[in-house]
């Protein structure tokens, strides 16, 4: 019973995950210079409605609680309400993530009226400058005028939620602030170097000392979300709230625009392609998957062997390994002790991987105030 | 969201399972997941999942307790179906 075993079970996998993303399309209106998913463009062969309801009816039938939705921009779909309204129907709670550019009051007020359903609203910077630096000019005010809509709709708490980067996490008090001012809850998660991520990692992932204040912040503020997205930061001492392990294929895997299966929302590589739910639905991608099942055996802990904080964050995440170049082996990029930085320095040739899927777009996009 | 109910565990009271909480079970116990709070809960024996489910059957958690669990056990639950009774797993 106690809680390292319950841990221990976690990584050999679950009977269908705890966490499940599902980005409904690859379109967005937005062009995020750190977007995970390198989304722009809506790929030909995504999910049709029908498909897309049948695999609701599985994720109900496995019992899975809620979903995780995101993209891309999800209200892009035109079938985006008939969506969530089958889900939550059937007892699917589902989460989105938007940049609220589809939130008018009209919208608002009719995610006001679904039960089971919560969102987030992306922003990456406690001000307009600072946010649309990475996601667009006007994106800031576009979301800041979702959040008010959705205020007024009286939708109840609803998330804000963002990216830490070297620029936003000097600004954690004031997006405390802003969460408070919409009696939201706030999330913070991690830059990754997925997607077009991996081109502005380097200069916007936070540094040690940030990572540090960072990682202090959150553990006086238990409330504050991250999707347990901080693990690597619990070998500083005190583990930060949540299962603190790298969920992938275990707790926690992704689905695609087009239906492939990957390990999670940060992996969307061939590499860490489990299959693809077309062929004989989710559940036989989560249970059969030799991806899946190799991700369940036990870890080896590589070049952390004879670290003594091994325990409390298992070698970190395996995207952040993956995009920059590093074995699995290797620490991660942003171990708090810089094992992760001297591995990266030794690498004599740094082989980082081709991106995969790509829908990027190839004009620069500019966002029309509405 | 869900107002705060009474906290305390009256265990001559009858208690069961909220319908806002969906059980899924698993090798270790099961997964309780509440809609309202949206807060996940881990059981962590299959034993423990047996008196969540069938709490409702009975006219107190005391007699539910008296059938399902070796008396010896009988502390170590009433814990656990304390903690249950915060989260809003179980209501009155």
């Amino acid at each position: 019973m106690a809680e390292s075993s319950l841990r221990d079970r976690f990584e050999r996998g679950l009977a269908a995950p705890i966490c499940l993303t599902w980005e409904l399309t690859y379109a967005c209106n937005l062009a995020c210079t750190h977007c995970l998913s390198s989304s722009g463009r809506r790929d030909s062969n995504e999910l049709s409605t029908r498909e897309a309801k049948a695999l609701i009816d599985e994720i109900a039938a496995m019992q899975i609680f809620y979903i995780n939705v995101g993209g891309g921009e999800p209200m892009i779909r035109r079938d985006f309400f008939e969506l969530i309204e089958h889900a939550v129907d059937q007892h699917v709670g589902v989460k989105f993530s938007t940049n609220g550019t589809r939130i008018d009051q009209a919208a608002a007020r009719r995610l006001a009226s679904i039960d089971y359903l919560d969102i987030q609203i992306s922003i990456d910077g406690a001000d307009a400058p600072t946010s649309d630096r990475i996601r667009g000019t006007g994106s800031y005010d576009q979301a800041r005028r979702a959040m008010d809509n959705l205020k007024a709709a009286d939708f109840g708490q609803f998330k804000v939620s963002v990216v830490m980067t070297r620029e936003s996490v000097e600004q954690l008090d004031d997006f405390e602030k802003l969460a408070n001012h919409y009696g939201a809850e706030l999330r913070l998660t991690r830059l990754r170097p997925s997607g077009r991520g991996v081109d502005v990692w380097e200069a916007l992932h936070p540094t040690l000392e940030q990572n540090r204040r960072l990682y202090r912040w959150l553990l006086e503020r238990p409330n504050v979300l991250t999707g347990d997205s901080f693990f690597h930061l619990s070998a500083l001492g005190e583990p930060l709230s949540g299962l603190n392990l790298c969920g992938a294929g275990r707790v926690v895997c992704l689905i695609d625009p087009v239906g492939d299966v990957y390990a999670c929302p940060f992996v969307i590589h061939d590499e860490f392609r489990a299959g693809n739910v077309r062929a004989n639905g989710f559940q036989d991608v989560w249970q059969n998957s030799e991806l899946f099942r190799s991700l369940r055996e036990p870890g080896n802990a590589g070049a952390c062997t004879s670290c003594g904080s091994y325990d409390a964050c298992r070698g970190g995440c395996m995207a952040a390994k993956f995009f920059t170049g590093l074995e699995m082996s290797d620490p991660d990029p942003e171990c708090v002790f810089g094992h992760g930085e001297s591995a990266l320095a030794a690498k004599k040739v740094l082989l980082r991987p081709t991106p995969s899927p790509d829908h990027s777009r190839r004009i620069p996009v500019s966002i029309s105030a509405r | 969201m869900t107002p705060p109910t009474a906290l305390a565990f009256d265990t001559s009271a009858p208690w069961h399972l909220s319908e806002q909480v969906s059980l899924r079970d698993e090798s270790f116990g099961a997964l309780a997941y509440h809609h309202g709070t949206r807060r996940l809960v881990f059981l962590k024996s299959r034993e423990l999942v047996d008196v969540v489910r069938r709490v409702g059957e009975f006219d107190s958690a005391d007699a539910a307790l008296d059938a399902l669990v070796p008396a010896a056990e009988r502390g170590r639950y009433v814990t656990a179906l304390t903690s249950l009774v915060r989260s809003e797993i179980l209501r009155g």
